[in-house]
């Protein structure tokens, strides 16, 4: 008797701990003042590249880019892009890489461009060898596209416990929240595992495959001098993400400011000719 | 309406061209001469932004054609390839997939427009079945055009689409096989949404030309529903309403060139940047937003309408609901034109804008989510600890006679003391009876906010009780749901109530205002509409 009343008492107090256990669902992406944010923003170059270096390092053992080539890197809005730009002090023409915003310079074709060259050179990807028709590994060319981590998805899934490894292209246009999503997945790591998966507060079910990619604080050395704290690998990655989704962001805006000037004079006018043309006209 | 023509030659050539091919004349009659009457407002300007869209959507498609590759290995790749590398091609795709939306935006307002000011009346039913036309085959070609990136939502947004179609009475599974190439959705798919998808422009591009050619022979309706009765009603197309429509055209550039230039992403879904995954399927399905009402309509009827099945009823609904616009016309019995002189209509007509927004709400919205709710979600937990359980074997002699056996069964194990008795169903006629005696019957009762916190609780506390009792009764009380399917059910009843009811009856019945005496006569003197 006393028995049933005791398990009577534990099961109830259960029953009210057990209601925050049904909360699965994901918290939503924590809010980040990106640069590019806002229809006037546009990207800090600075930590495009140095979540390059992330990417290149940490993410890039698993997840491929396929829709990039590494000449993306130098085309002008990359942030690898060569520009001389004159020294007002010297007078000199220097060489700058990645040019900030709100400066000028004269964009340098990326086939002439040795850090984009350099970049490149640092990855093996395969080919076939002319002379013997094996296949081989050879230095990758500015024309060649993100090295894959696996030469197929069966080999990906082997890897990876049977979890797909999604390419990064366009990752930050392909979830919702984009940008704040991915800075705040990587971050969102709690440190409990469940079996082979994560807990991950701000992944879909609250469960992930991926292992924390940004376990630690200098995980990369940054070759800018920035610490490499947890937080800015994030920040630094999601922004190179929404460089790689959407390259060409600074120039789509710089013009719709144009077109939209256009138009608003435009209208203006044709309201003015409107106007006139209605002058005198009952209606 | 037209009249005769009042075109006259200037030079040699256009008389020598004149009397061979009268081209310079039809232009000049129909967007120059043309006489439109004074007094119609911005509402009328939608037209033009609608010629325009149709051109944009034209030229930016053919430009695209010319990189997109419609392979189902390569058209992903192909579109992000656009994007990046083609000179402008983010420029030219966000242009043509902006471009959908504001096409279906400017539809809405042409066609909402012609609803409120009665412009489906004779003598004009023929040119509002163009538009109507107009309409099915924007729906067709936006839905063929979302199909072609390849990406998770045009991959399944087919799937649901064709699907659909299978529902459709007799015919459906052959037309199913026919359109998608087979038995699923793969390459001769895409193949063919690609070529259709290149073609009903063009046929929409033939229509419109009926459509322009309807509304010279007919006339533009305005603002009063009066025809126009003497020339100084009218002013000449050009520069009157040209001016005007280039004014608003000019606004609508406006709204485009934001959606292009800062938000191109903004229309539509993120699940479109994954590529198509035949073996994945997407927690949430939804067409673009112009087609969720639609969608809303198809999903509303979750119930079987006597011998046809909820989803051919579903599909039934939802093509009714556009081909009711087709007889508009002879569904409205007011011979009053404009609702300005229809203060009842006007309401309801009001409600029903409304309506369809809110249908639109929920074609987004996951059907099963709950609005409101009658009550708490509760269970019942009833359990036995420390008694002796016995089990026993139920057989019924026959199916039908299941219920009352075990039903007799368990009396039976309660007659004999059983403070619980459970029974578990093994087969059509056999079933496992566990009764328990003795031992403490205990009871909890708990409420939740949702069925899903509910059924958290049921399994912790069973977990708590575990092996000390042999089962567990759970007893669920479901409070009454107010889900969005039942409030799309409410916005679809509406829908075609305000078409096959409330119009017919109240064109009859309702008391026009009257139109003021300065309508009856010419105009001039009269201040409505724009200025």
């Amino acid at each position: 008797m006393l028995r049933g009343i005791a398990i009577a008492a534990v099961a109830s107090a259960a029953l009210f701990a057990g209601v925050a256990l049904a909360a699965n669902e994901a918290e939503p992406p924590e809010a980040y003042p990106f640069s590019f944010n806002g229809p006037l923003g546009s990207y800090d170059m600075a930590a495009v590249q140095r979540g390059f270096q992330v990417y290149s390092q940490v993410c890039s053992t698993c997840h491929s880019m396929e829709h990039l080539a590494y000449r993306n890197l130098g085309e002008p809005g990359g942030p690898f892009a060569e520009y001389r730009v004159r020294n007002h002090e010297t007078g000199e023409m220097e060489a700058r890489v990645g040019l900030p915003a709100g400066e000028h310079g004269e964009y340098v074709d990326v086939v002439n461009n040795p850090y984009v060259r350099a970049i490149a050179a640092g990855f093996q990807v395969p080919d076939i060898d002319e002379a013997t028709g094996e296949a081989t590994q050879r230095p990758a060319r500015i024309s060649d596209h993100f090295r894959k981590p696996f030469a197929n998805e069966f080999a990906a899934r082997a890897a990876n416990n049977g979890a797909l490894p999604p390419d990064l292209s366009v990752i930050t246009s392909a979830r919702e929240g984009g940008a704040a999503y991915v800075r705040s997945l990587l971050l969102g790591y709690t440190g409990e595992q469940r079996g082979m998966q994560y807990v991950n507060n701000h992944f879909a079910g609250r469960l992930i495959s991926m292992p924390p990619p940004l376990a630690a604080d200098g995980l990369v050395t940054y070759s800018d001098g920035t610490p490499s704290t947890r937080e800015q690998m994030a920040t630094d990655v999601a922004s190179y993400l929404q460089w790689a989704a959407d390259p060409h962001m600074e120039e789509r805006k710089a013009m719709g400011v144009q077109v939209l000037a256009f138009l608003l004079v435009l209208s203006g006018l044709l309201y003015l000719a409107y106007k006139a043309v209605w002058r005198g006209q009952s209606h | 309406m037209s009249g005769p023509s009042t075109y006259e030659p200037k030079s040699g050539f256009t008389r020598w061209l004149d009397r061979r091919l009268p081209i310079l004349r039809l232009s000049h009659d129909s967007f120059v001469a043309f006489p439109t009457p004074r007094n119609i407002n911005y509402w009328w300007t939608f037209g033009a932004m609608l010629s325009l869209c149709l051109v944009v959507q034209i030229v930016s498609g053919i430009v695209l054609a010319m990189h997109y590759q419609p392979n189902i290995h390569d058209a992903f790749a192909s579109v992000q390839r656009i994007q990046r590398d083609v000179p402008y091609g983010w420029l030219i795709q966000g242009i043509h997939a902006v471009g959908a939306s504001m096409f279906f935006l400017a539809a809405y307002v042409h066609m909402f427009r012609g609803l409120y000011y009665g412009s489906y009346k004779a003598p004009r039913e023929v040119l509002w079945i163009l538009g109507c036309l107009i309409y099915a085959l924007m729906i067709a070609t936006g839905f063929l055009g979302y199909t072609l990136p390849w990406g998770q939502m045009s991959f399944w947004g087919a799937t649901v689409i064709t699907n659909i179609l299978g529902a459709i009475p007799f015919v459906g599974e052959s037309i199913q096989v026919w359109i998608r190439g087979g038995g699923a959705i793969d390459q001769p798919t895409l193949n063919r949404f690609f070529s259709l998808h290149y073609l009903l422009p063009f046929v929409i591009a033939g229509v419109v030309v009926l459509h322009v050619w309807a509304l010279h022979e007919v006339g533009q309706n305005n603002p009063t529903g009066v025809e126009p009765k003497t020339k100084d009603d009218t002013v000449p197309f050009t520069p009157y309403a040209t001016i005007k429509d280039l004014f608003a055209t000019s606004l609508f550039m406006l709204l485009f060139a934001v959606f292009v230039f800062f938000m191109p992403r903004a229309l539509g879904d993120p699940a479109n940047f994954i590529p198509a995954n035949p073996v994945q399927t997407p927690n949430e399905i939804f067409p673009e937003w112009y087609l969720l009402p639609f969608y809303a309509i198809l999903r509303a009827f979750d119930f079987n309408i006597g011998p046809i099945d909820s989803r051919t009823a579903g599909v039934l609904a939802m093509f009714a609901s556009i081909g009711v616009l087709f007889i508009l016309p002879w569904l409205d019995t007011s011979r009053v034109r404009s609702m300005r002189y229809r203060p009842a209509a006007k309401q309801f007509f009001f409600i029903f804008v409304v309506v369809a927004i809110l249908l639109g709400w929920c074609g987004h919205q996951n059907p099963g989510t709950t609005l409101a709710k009658g009550g708490q979600f509760s269970a019942t937990l009833n359990w036995v600890t420390g008694g002796q359980s016995a089990t026993s074997q139920i057989v019924a002699p026959s199916a039908p006679e299941f219920q009352a056996t075990s039903d007799a069964a368990e009396a039976q194990a309660r007659a004999q003391g059983a403070a619980m008795t459970s029974v578990t169903r093994e087969g059509s006629v056999r079933a496992t009876l566990i009764a328990v005696t003795g031992g403490t019957r205990q009871t909890h009762t708990f409420t939740a906010d949702n069925a899903d916190d509910l059924e958290a609780q049921i399994t912790a506390a069973k977990a708590h009780i575990g092996g000390s009792a042999p089962f567990v009764q759970v007893i669920r009380n479901t409070p009454f749901l107010f889900t969005v399917t039942r409030f799309a059910q409410l916005l679809t009843f509406y829908y075609f109530l305000f078409f096959l009811v409330i119009l017919p009856i109240l064109g009859l019945r309702e008391t026009p205002n009257r139109v003021p005496d300065t309508i009856a006569k010419p105009v001039l003197g009269e201040t409505q509409g724009a200025s």
